[in-house]
């Protein structure tokens, strides 16, 4: 199932792509650079994407106490930092023959830009810790004070500085570009969502072989070896 | 409330019975004040504009050491275990520690200041808002930092991870703070310091909550 969806994913990115490259009108000022929206814009929404549903992993692991969602976390929260670092990249990519700068102290930048080092701290924090039940819930503990600090970074840099142009969504662009960006849009979302699940996966067994002998067997999961179990 | 009273009791002797501790993060900061000026150079006009800048990331930089400490003496014979034995939430015991850093760091930011002003000839007059602002801004420092600590703590490569985990975290902090002072020393004509420092409370009002409602899972079993 997951490669089911990533291979979905896969031919989605490259349709959509193929179609914003050869087939879509080029943009009146910014011309082919423009193109580059096709992946950025999608990569955007599913970087947010991405990392909600790693703070949702998180709450439900906190109230839960069930190993499969702390397993989700880890793999979500890597593909919300990947995601966010690669939406950098091309912000710069694009920024530069536009803006002539590569980077700028816009909101939505810096706030990436400050979401990639503050979720990617958290990653190094689940490699510093050991103990797999202190590594799942201060991990979720920090999934969710980050989570909760993006919207006040957002905002303070908003006023601290703007001039990144409104967020392109199919309401603003041409009706010409719809097409690509909604199929890259679900391209991106099925690969991470295929990929997420697959490392999941990992986490799980890694998990499992951590906990090995003697595995904790709480009462009303007699399953429990790799995906299920609580605390 | 009386379990809260105690912990910050404890706490605050401790900070007293460790005040050479203290004592040499204060000078630690000082020093990094001193650096910046020379990676600047010596234009006192420049100096004097980013002399907000440089007092708040000498408070940060500074800030790690004295919230890391707070929980390493708490680690020494495993005072933490005993302390969440004893028949007090672990709520009180995290509010008691955030406020004894807290107003360490105010301390510690209210004691930079005259360096500041002196290194970089930035007085202002105003000098009851330029406290509050150390407060509000030090209030956002620590609920974080005092949350972050107690997992660093017990780790390996603590001294990475406190930073790497709360500098993020607290950008707005050092932006709202940054523009705050800045107004202050080099005049505020339109009044901007009031929506600065209401940012700075509204973190401080998020983060000293949600480290209440979380703190008492990062210790737990």
């Amino acid at each position: 199932m997951p490669q089911a969806l990533v291979a979905a994913g896969v031919v989605l990115l490259l349709t959509g792509s193929f179609w914003g490259l050869f087939r879509a009108p080029g943009e009146v000022f910014m011309g082919d650079v423009q193109r580059i929206m096709y992946v950025h814009v999608p990569t955007a929404w599913n970087a947010m994407l991405a990392l909600t549903f790693a703070f949702v992993c998180a709450v439900t692991f906190l109230l839960t106490k069930a190993w499969k969602w702390d397993n989700r976390l880890e793999a979500a929260m890597e593909m919300g930092v990947v995601l966010s670092l690669l939406l950098c990249m091309q912000g710069a990519i694009w920024a530069k023959p536009t803006w002539g700068v590569w980077w700028d102290w816009d909101p939505r930048l810096t706030t990436t830009a400050v979401m990639v080092f503050a979720f990617g701290g958290i990653l190094a924090l689940r490699n510093a810790v050991d103990d797999p039940v202190k590594r799942a819930v201060w991990s979720s503990v920090a999934c969710i004070v980050a989570f909760a600090d993006v919207p006040i970074v957002y905002f303070s840099v908003k006023w601290w500085n703007s001039l990144h142009q409104a967020q392109s969504t199919p309401a603003t662009v041409s009706k010409a570009f719809h097409w690509p960006l909604r199929i890259n849009a679900f391209g991106v979302l099925f690969l991470w969502a295929g990929l997420v699940a697959l490392r999941a996966r990992v986490a799980a067994l890694r998990l499992g072989s951590e906990l090995a002998p003697p595995l904790p067997q709480p009462a009303g999961t007699e399953k429990a070896p790799v995906h299920g179990g609580t605390l | 409330m009386r379990d809260l009273f105690v912990a910050l009791r404890k706490d605050l002797l401790l900070q007293w019975r460790g005040r050479a501790q203290v004592v040499a993060i204060f000078a630690f900061g000082a020093a990094a004040l001193l650096l910046f000026s020379f990676a600047i150079g010596p234009d006192s006009l420049a100096l004097r504009q980013h002399a907000a800048g440089f007092l708040w990331l000498g408070l940060l930089l500074a800030s790690t050491l004295s919230l890391a400490e707070s929980f390493e003496r708490e680690m020494e014979e495993q005072a933490l275990e005993g302390l969440l034995l004893l028949p007090a939430s672990a709520r009180a015991l995290y509010y008691g520690k955030a406020i004894a850093n807290w107003g360490q760091l105010a301390l510690l930011g209210s004691a930079l200041v005259p360096i500041m002003v002196v290194l970089y000839d930035a007085g202002t007059l105003r000098l009851l808002s330029l406290l509050g602002v150390i407060v509000l801004g030090t209030a956002g420092l620590s609920a974080p930092g005092t949350l972050y600590a107690a997992m660093t703590s017990q780790i390996r490569g603590r001294q990475t991870l406190l930073p790497l985990l709360l500098f993020p975290l607290v950008v707005p902090v050092l932006l709202a703070a940054v523009k705050a002072t800045s107004l202050l020393i080099l005049g505020d004509p339109m009044g901007q310091v009031r929506p600065w420092a209401t940012l700075l409370a509204a973190f401080a009002v998020v983060h000293w909550s949600m480290g209440g409602l979380l703190f008492d899972r990062v210790v737990e079993d």
